[in-house]
Parts: C-alpha cells; structure tokens; sequence
C-alpha cells in the first residue's frame, strides 16, 4: 500500500500552481507545507479529482500500484479530513458515522458503537453533531472517514482550528488510527509539520526545512 | 420611539405598505364571497355564492385538475432541478447549463406557453417535421394532445417555466450551503455523484429553497395565463374557472368568483399543508436513508444521463418554441404540412413597431423602479431582523408572502379598489407600487435566504476592527452578498415586467406596457402576432437577467471566495 | 389583525371623493366640441386582432387632426375587464373622473352596464352624424340582442355570422343547419366551435336554435315566459348527436374566434365561421389564410347585430368620447371600416343618406374575394334576449363543461 505522485503537475491559466513527483509508504506522513494561498489544497482536490474546471492537470497518481488519475472521486479510495470537520448537520453521530460505513457491512450499528467507544465517544451515537466539542467533532469526523476503509489519507490543516492542548490530543489521535495509510498533510503550522514526523515538501517539491 | 429604535420601523413600515392592501385585497375576496358588496346593491350577508359554487357541476374535477397539476408540476419541476444541479454540478457542462437555462427564467408564462403548444400540437412544428414522408398526414391527425384532460399539457408548460427559477434559486442556496466541501467529502467516501448529493447537500440546500417550493405549488394551482394556453377546459382549472365568473357579463357571477376565491385560497393551503406533511415525512426517512451507508453508484449510470437530458429536453422546447414564435412573427401564409412558410414579410412587425418604442419603455421603467424599491425594502427589512434579533417581528414578516398564495384574479379587484378610494389610480407611479406588492415577496423570497445564510463571522471580524454596523452592512454584507443581490434584482424586474391584471387595473387603462399589450394580443390567438409579443417581452428581462449573471462574475473574476462553480 | 383593516375597507368607501362633473350637454354640439379640446379620450376595445387596432389608431390621427382630441386605444383582453373596472370605481365613490371614456360593447355587457345604470345617456341621436344612420334598414341599430338601446350606445358597425370554408377541399359546402348536421356525421373531426361561452361559440348555439326550433319567435323574449326545457331540447339534441363526430371528438373545443380561424388556416378543419363577413378576406389578403376560402351564409339566414360605442357614466372625458362616438359615424371612416383591405366592416350608413361624393366612396370599394356582396348575404336573424346568451351559455358548461 503505497501512494505514489508521479509527476503530478496542477496549472491555472497556464501559471504551474503544484508540481509533485514522490512516493508515501504506508505509514508514512508526508507534509505538504506553505503560506496560505499557495495551492496546497489545489493539490489535494486535484488528488482525489475535484478539481475546479478551471484548472488543468497532467501526470499520474498511484494507490497501491493503481492509477487512479482518470478514477472518479468515489473510486479513488483516498479518505479526506478538512479543517471544518464537514459533519452533516442534518445527522447524528452515529448518522454521519453509517454515511461513511459501507452499505454491506455486518453489525453496522455494533461497529459505529465500537468506534465510538474505542475514541472515547461511547454513548454519543445519538447526538446532534453541534452539540459536541470541538475536538469530539474532529474524532467524529475522523472516524466517519475510516470507517468508510480509505486507502491513503488526505489531511487539509485538520488541526488548524483547535486550541493548543487539544492540538496535540488529536494530532496524536489522527496519526495513531492513520497507521498503515500512506497519509498526507497539509498545513502551514510547522508544529503540525514537526509532529508528523515525516518529509516536508512545498507544494512545487523541494524540501522545507524546518 | 421610531428615534429610539429606528429598525423597528422597516419591518412595520413595509408590513403596512404591503399588508394594507393584500388585506384590501383579500376583504375585497372574502366580503363578496358572503354576499357584501355595495355597488352591486348586496348589502345583506349570506351564502348563496357558496351554495352556487358547490352546486356547479364541474367542482370536483375543477378542484382535483387543479390539486393534481399543480402538485405533479411542482413534483417534477423539483425533482428535475435538484436531479439537474445534483448531477452536474461542479462541472463545464454546469456552468454551459445554467447559463442556458437562466434567461428562461425571464421568459413570459404566456408566451412559454405557446412556444409549446406550437411545438406539439398536432399541426406543430414536430408533426410538420414527420410529415407527410413519416407519418402519412397531409392534414394535422385528430389528436387531442392540447388541452388533454389530465392537464399533461399543462404540467409541461409548468415544467418549462418553473425548472428555470428553482435552478435559479438552488444556485444562489449553493453558495451558502457549503456544498463543494460536503460534496467532495462525500465523494471520497466512495458516493456516487447524485447519491452523494442527496444525501448532504439538499438537506442544506432544501431549506433553503423551501419558499420558492412553496410559491412554485402556489402559483402552478392558481396559474391562469398557462392554463388557458395549455389546460384542458371541460371543465378548466379552478382558477380558469373563478377567471370566467369574474369576467362574466352577469355582475351576479362577482359573488360566485369571491366564493371561489377563496375556496381557491383554502385549497392552495391545504396543498401546503400536504406537501409540508410529505416534507417532514421525507426528512425523516431521508435521514435514515443518508446513514445505511448505500453509495449509489449504479444510480448514477441512469440518472446523470436522464438530468442531462431533462435540462436539454427544457431548453430545446423553448428554444424551439421560441424559434417557431420567431418564424411565426415573419411568415406569410403557412399551411400544413410546410416545414416552412411559403413566405415572408415584415408586415407583422412593421405594424407594430410604433407601439414598441414607448411601451418598452413604459415598461422599463416601471420594472426599474419596482425592482429597485423592493430590493431596497427587503435588504432594510433583513438588515433590521439581523440588528434586533428577537424584537423583531419574524412571524408578521410572512404577511409578505400573502401576494403569492392568493390568485391574483380575485385578491386584485379589492386592490383595484383600494387604489382608487386612495387616489392612487391611473398613472405610472402607481403601477409601479402595485408591482411592488408583487415584486416585494419575490425579491425577499431570493434574498432572504442568502442572506441569514451568510456567515455573520465576517461581520463580527469587521467590528473588530473597528467598523460601525453601518459599515459592516456597506463594505462587507452587501459587497459579499453581491450575487443575491443581483439576482434578487433581476428577478424583481422579470416579475414586475410580467404583470397583467395588476397593470391593467390599477393602470386604469392609462398605463400600458409590454405584457398587457402582449396579452391582449394573445386573446386573438394570432401566432404572428404572439410571436412579435413574445419576443419583445422576453427581451427586456432577459436583458437584465443577462447582466445580473455577467455582473458579478465581472466584478469577482479575480476572486475565488465569491464564485459559485 | 384581519378585523379592523376589514372594517377599514367597509368605512372608506363611502369617504366619496366625488367632484361635481362638469355637465356635458350632447344637444349643444359646439359647447361638446369646445369642451373636448385637448382632452385625450380612453377607448377601451378588444385588442386581440392587428387590424382593428391599427383601424382605432387611424382613427385618433383624425380625431387629433379634425378636433384636437387624443385618443388612447386601452387593449383589452376581455370587455369585461372595462366592465369590472367601473363597477370598481362606483365601489369606491369615485362617480366622477372614471378612467374608462369609452367602451366598444353589445350584448349581455351592455344590458348588464344599461340595467345597473352605468352608462351615460342618452346620447347617440344627438350626434349630428345620427342624420346618416340608416335606422330603416336595420333594426339592429336601435335594438341590441332586443334591448332597446335608447340612446345609450352608438352604432358603428354590423355584423353578420359567415360560414368559412376551403372551396379546394370543400366544393360543395353545406348551406343550412340540417346540411350541416348532416355533413357533420360524414366527416368526422372537420368541424368545431368555440367553447361557450365565448362569444362566437355562444352565437353558433343561437344560430342552431334558429335551425332547430320550430318557432324562433320566442327567442325575442325572456325565457321565464316560456317552458325552457321543452323549447331547447332540439338544441341539446343536435349538440349531442354532432359532439362525437367534432373536432378532437367534441374532447376540446378552440376558445374564440381566432383560434377558429387558425384551425381553418391550418387546414384542422374544413369550415369555420366568424361574425365579420369581410374577416376571411382580409385574412387571405394579409397571408393569414389560403386563397381558396370562401364565405356562405345560411339559406335560413345568420345571426346579425351591432358594435356600439358607449359611456360610462362617471368618465372623466364625456366630450371627446362624444367627439369620437360622432366621428365613428363620418362617411370617411366608415368607408375605411368597410374597405375588405382594412377591416371589412359592414357599415350602418344609409347609402340613400349620403352625398354623390361619399356614396361613390364606398361603390368603389372592392368586396375582397371570399366576401359576399351584400345581396347576397340572406336574411340577417335577429339576436336573441340576453337571457338566451347566458343560459345557454350555463347549461352547455353545465352539460358538456364539468367533466362529468
């Protein structure tokens, strides 16, 4: 299981915005990093192909050895994370949880309580999402895209918009059920990018130092 | 008290400039329906205009006709917008679409109307194609296909006209409901576009469209205009009906149209009330349905293809009845099966291009200023909701939308009093505050959305910086809301443009404009004529709807945040 | 809420706002016409057909040239409307200042406005043009649908009921009600009318009572005096025998003359009818119809009346709608109605009446070439009571109109 960006490049009226040619193994964190604006998350809608119309896009990207450039969104496998959590409002918990969980599973209901239970949300099922805290919301949301069993992991400065101590609680959080995914991060917070542990790039490839 | 809180004025204020005389309006209903009107000598209340309308024959199929066709208009007109945005979305061919689609939305009922009916009609323009090589007919098939007695004629002249304003109004919704993001998410989640979709973008969306459902079920019940082109007449709508009574030589039939009126009035509320019902229900069930994790992929197969196809089907019929109206307006004589006229002359147009130039203008100007004065109306009204929170009068504000549900024909002949005992009659001006009273509801039904939808942290950051509430409302609400804006502009134009009865008679016959001429002409059923009309009157919306569309795109081409794709 | 703005509504009209009218005297002729200068005057008349329209605006560029009146040609979509709007102004007190000057009507709207006392009058026989009205030859000038018109509404123009049909797929057309009726049943789906109750619809079911009663003498009077049933079951009859073999199988109906005359053009159906015997030739002379449509009426004869040019009787501008209503009247004017080119108008001038000079004016109009000459046009049937048109008109809805 690998995510593999093979010279990946995003263009906007003909002004090259991305340029990526790497490799994520499973497991590994690669981190993204720039100032706002810079087109770091052009980069992530050209990955799992919601690219805006105006944009124009070459090169190939590999999951697990599958090209999945010409792939529609659905089919790419690639689970995303945003800043916002993005839950339904029109759902509970344990609704917007069952949106992620594929339709077949078994035990639907048994595998939503487990994983709300096993990241400290036991009970909460029924909940209206804008009754939760602010990092109960950021499990939720974490949850609701493993469940849907993604193959690599997208993080769009997931961590951005909570306080310090929470910060790291679920950046912890995050990284510890991303195990095994090639996972990649963007932000513009060098501690988010410290604690990811893995390569930093800019969106245009070269190494940032941090 | 108005200077110690002075938002509490534009809420009162345009509830007594508008409520006055709707309620005018509706005692000039429910008066005569129980049996009080003066100048016809009826001073002594009683029931016998209800006795007379339940005692005619065609009630129930009137009644049922109406029901079932303004419910299977608003039904598919719903469903085809949401399949149609639902599907594309996000991609070129949405952009191409609704830029299509759009200036339909100024396109007059009537002349949409007949742009169909020549289309299908068993002498139309499709049969003229097929024949006679096709089919064998060298004169038009005896096929009732006009005026059928289900109203499917009807629904789809509804149809065409309605699917464009809903469009309209979803995509000024979109922008607010985060809908890219709840899409994207959706999708990498493994859901198939529509799926995907529905299942977190049309609850957001939904309630915020919810008002133009409301008034689209309203007026595809009450609709007049349509119903005579296209509906069936053994017997008519309810609103035909009620038309025919009013219009009736007979002063005595005045009371059985009030009767029916209101009746008319009760029925289009308990049709809300159905579909208010269906709403909750559907929600409910939405819900679970959105959380069993199905992602419907294969949905997508069939239905991306089928809302393409329902998009073009609309703007091919009214191109095509447009393009039939056109041809109609040059041709000389024009027999079946000819493809074509076997001549063509100006004479049409030349005969009425001296009564062009000032109605155009007439109307124009009255369109202007009513769309104008309704917009500054509803942005002072929303303003003063937004500033005084709960002191503000949010549930009296649905008085606004009374000019929607109630049929024009009757609510208007107590308007047409109103006007008079105010002295407000007969001219220019006082055309055009009518208009408002029609136009208002409209441009707060665009607008009011959008505009609590806005994220009022943009607002809080600006007083942060020291910006008074007057200057959040000029340099950030406003400017941000600039798309709404426009478009809740250009539909108050479209609107005003469209009246007929209003003009008519509060007009007093000295205030004429494009569509009362258009209409007046269209009572002679002459397809020449209709075509010049028609193409007159929908070029001066389309116009305005053009640069409410360019508009913003030209001011925020450079400015991601303000765009909807 | 609902109540004290309700009864605010009750309360106001009767604040009347009423000025004293200025006192319009029709018998002081120079005073009228003094009177009239630099008003403008709002006719109100169908706008539904191009011609006519473009006749009413011939007619104010003479009406401003001769005597310093404008006139505005308010198009309506339906007498009716015009009718409404004066029942709204006496609604509201406003009996004076009316925005309706003049009204182009006959039949149920005139006597409903004539019986209601809405009208201004007597008028019509002070009108110095009155001299060339020929009130000989045509009853129908002073009697309207056998009201008598008293003066209440000026004469302009007759009309008669003509039977339209393509003489090409047609040769030999029916030329009474039973050959109609017989024809009918072996042609299916080539014949229709008007849904009552339209106008033309309406008189087709008066010109069929003609065909089918045995005494058509008490179609002049009201039908309380009579036994209604029993008199118009014949009608009902022929209605139901023919339904099936209609247009769309009697399913649908056109709803007004010109959507008749479209099914016509577009070859629908083989015979329609109008009540403007010169319309089929002014159609084909504008493109609108094919060259081979001829006209007939029936050997039993046709239904005939007249248009008339009311007042009411609050409108703001008495003097000019005189003015007009005189210069309707003017041998020049008529001439131009009856010319087949313009409209096709049947004048109400006495040609005995006239001088040499406006005699020849309308010797030298051509007929037009699906138009009868005028010995040709039969017996002109008188129209019915009112009463007639209104409850035939309701008990066809009642019988073909409800569904059932």
């Amino acid at each position: 299981m690998s995510l593999k960006l093979d010279k990946l490049v995003v263009t906007l009226a003909g002004q090259p915005l991305v340029a990526l040619n790497t490799e994520i193994a499973p497991g590994e964190v690669l981190t993204i990093m720039g100032p706002s604006g810079c087109g770091k998350s052009t980069a992530l809608a050209a990955l799992i192909g919601a690219l805006p119309p105006a944009f124009r896009m070459s090169g190939c990207v590999f999951l697990d050895g599958r090209d999945i450039t010409a792939l529609p969104p659905h089919a790419r496998r690639l689970g995303i994370l945003f800043q916002d959590d993005v839950l339904f409002p029109h759902l509970s918990v344990a609704g917007n949880l069952g949106f992620g969980l594929p339709k077949g599973a078994d035990n639907r209901a048994g595998r939503i309580e487990a994983a709300l239970a096993e990241a400290g949300l036991a009970g909460m099922g029924m909940r209206d999402p804008a009754t939760l805290s602010g990092g109960q919301r950021a499990r939720v949301a974490l949850l609701r895209c493993l469940l849907s069993e993604p193959r690599g992991l997208l993080l769009d400065e997931p961590f951005s918009k909570l306080d310090t101590e929470l910060r790291a609680q679920i950046r912890a959080f995050v990284f510890d059920r991303a195990r095994g995914l090639p996972v990649i991060l963007v932000t513009h917070d060098q501690h988010d990018a410290r604690a990811a542990g893995g390569r930093v790039i800019s969106v245009s490839g070269e190494e940032v130092a941090l | 008290m108005a200077l110690r809180r002075p938002w509490a004025l534009p809420p009162w204020g345009v509830l007594g400039l508008l409520g006055l005389p709707v309620l005018a309006g509706l005692a000039g209903v429910f008066a005569p329906a129980f049996g009080w009107l003066p100048a016809l000598g009826a001073h002594q209340p009683n029931l016998d205009a209800w006795r007379a309308v339940l005692g005619w024959g065609g009630l129930p199929a009137a009644m049922r006709l109406s029901l079932v066709t303004g419910l299977l208009a608003t039904v598919i007109s719903l469903a085809l917008t949401l399949l149609i945005v639902a599907t594309w979305q996000g991609t070129r061919s949405f952009v191409w679409l609704t830029r299509a689609l759009a200036p339909l939305l100024a396109l007059p009922h009537a002349a949409a109307a007949f742009g169909l009916a020549f289309l299908i009609a068993p002498s139309g323009w499709i049969a003229r194609a097929l024949s006679p090589w096709a089919t064998g007919w060298d004169r038009p098939p005896d096929l009732l296909i006009i005026g059928d007695a289900y109203g499917l004629a009807l629904v789809a002249g509804l149809v065409v006209k309605e699917v464009p304003f809903l469009l309209l109004m979803t995509l000024a919704a979109l922008g607010q409901a985060d809908s890219l993001r709840r899409q994207m998410v959706a999708r990498s989640l493994g859901y198939g576009r529509v799926t995907g979709w529905m299942k977190t973008v049309l609850p957001a969306v939904y309630a915020q469209i919810r008002l133009p459902v409301y008034a689209v079920l309203a007026y595809s019940m009450s609709v007049v205009d349509v119903a005579l082109i296209l509906g069936p007449t053994r017997p008519p709508t309810l609103a035909v009906q009620i038309l025919d009574w009013m219009t009736h030589p007979d002063l005595a039939m005045r009371f059985q149209a009030a009767a029916g009126a209101v009746l008319q009035l009760g029925m289009v509320m308990l049709a809300l009330g159905l579909w208010r019902g269906a709403e909750l229900a559907l929600g409910r069930w939405g819900r679970a349905w959105a959380a069993n994790g199905g992602r419907g992929l294969a949905a997508d197969l069939v239905l991306r293809p089928a809302g393409a196809a329902g998009a073009a089907l609309i703007a091919l019929t009214v191109g095509l009845g447009l393009a039939g109206l056109l041809v109609w307006s040059f041709a000389g004589l024009w027999r079946f099966p000819d493809i074509w006229p076997a001549s063509f002359s100006l004479r049409v147009w030349s005969g009425q291009m001296a009564a062009l130039l000032p109605l155009t203008r007439d109307s124009t100007l009255i369109a202007l200023g009513a769309a104008a004065l309704a917009l500054i109306l509803a942005v002072s009204v929303l303003e003063a909701e937004a500033r005084r929170g709960p002191a503000h009068p949010r549930r009296a504000m649905a008085l606004i939308y009374l000019p929607l549900l109630v049929p024009q024909i009757a609510f208007l002949p107590g308007l047409t009093t109103f006007a008079l005992i105010t002295g407000l009659d007969g001219t220019i001006w006082a055309v055009m505050a009518t208009h408002l009273v029609f136009v208002l509801p409209y441009v707060y039904l665009v607008l009011a959305d959008p505009w609590r939808a806005w994220d009022a942290r943009a607002g809080l950051v600006a007083q942060a910086l020291g910006a008074g509430p007057g200057r959040v409302l000029w340099a950030v609400r406003l400017p941000m809301l600039t798309r709404a804006l426009v478009i809740a502009f250009a539909v108050g134009f479209a609107t005003s443009v469209a009246q007929y009865l209003p003009t008519l008679l509060i007009g007093a016959g000295r205030v004429s404009t494009v569509t009362t001429e258009a209409v007046a002409l269209a009572s002679g059923g002459n397809r020449r004529l209709i075509g010049v009309w028609a193409v007159v009157q929908m070029a001066l919306p389309m116009a305005v709807f053009a640069l409410a569309l360019a508009l913003p795109a030209l001011l925020f081409r450079n400015l991601k945040g303000m765009r909807v794709s | 809420m609902r109540f004290p703005l309700f009864a605010a509504s009750v309360v106001l009209p009767v604040c009347v706002m009423a000025s004293p009218a200025l006192a319009v005297n029709p018998d002081d002729w120079n005073a009228v016409l003094q009177a009239a200068q630099g008003q403008t005057v709002y006719w109100h008349a169908w706008g539904g057909d191009a011609r006519i329209n473009a006749f009413i605006a011939s007619v104010g560029d003479d009406l401003q040239a001769r005597y310093g009146v404008a006139l505005e040609h308010v198009r309506l979509a339906d007498t009716a409307d015009a009718v409404t709007r004066v029942i709204s102004e006496r609604q509201a007190g406003r009996d004076s200042a009316g925005a309706v000057d003049a009204i182009w009507i006959n039949g149920a709207n005139f006597a409903s406005m004539k019986e209601q006392g809405l009208l201004f009058g007597p008028f019509a026989e002070s009108l110095p043009n009155w001299a060339l009205v020929d009130t000989d030859a045509n009853p129908a000038i002073l009697v309207d649908f056998t009201l008598p018109v008293e003066g209440y509404g000026s004469p302009w123009a007759m009309f008669q009921m003509v039977f339209e049909y393509d003489s090409a797929a047609l040769p030999e057309p029916p030329r009474s009600l039973a050959a109609l009726r017989e024809w009918i049943a072996g042609n299916p789906g080539r014949f229709t009318y008007p849904q009552p109750p339209d106008f033309l619809g309406t008189s087709f079911l008066k010109q069929a009572l003609y065909g089918v009663l045995d005494d058509p003498s008490v179609l002049m009077g009201p039908i309380d005096d009579i036994d209604y049933a029993a008199v118009t079951a014949p009608l009902w009859a022929f209605l139901d025998e023919i339904h099936p073999n209609l247009w769309r199988q009697g399913r649908a109906f056109p709803p007004n003359e010109p959507a008749l005359g479209q099914l016509l053009a577009d070859g629908e159906v083989d015979i329609g009818f109008a009540f403007n015997p010169g319309r089929a030739s002014a159609a084909i002379a504008d493109g609108e119809l094919q060259d081979s449509v001829r006209t007939l009426v029936f050997e039993e004869g046709t239904l005939a009346n007249s248009s008339y040019l009311s007042i009411p009787y609050n409108a703001a501008n008495k003097a000019g709608a005189l003015v007009l209503a005189n210069l309707i009247l003017d041998p020049h004017i008529q001439a131009r109605a009856q010319d087949p080119e313009i409209l096709g108008f049947q004048t109400v001038l006495g040609m005995h009446l006239l001088d040499a000079e406006d005699r020849a004016r309308f010797y030298a109009l051509e007929l037009g070439i699906a138009t009868l000459a005028p010995d040709q046009m039969g017996t002109g049937l008188m129209e019915p009571h009112p009463d007639w048109m209104t409850r035939i008109a309701e008990d066809w809805a009642a019988r073909y109109g409800t569904g059932n």
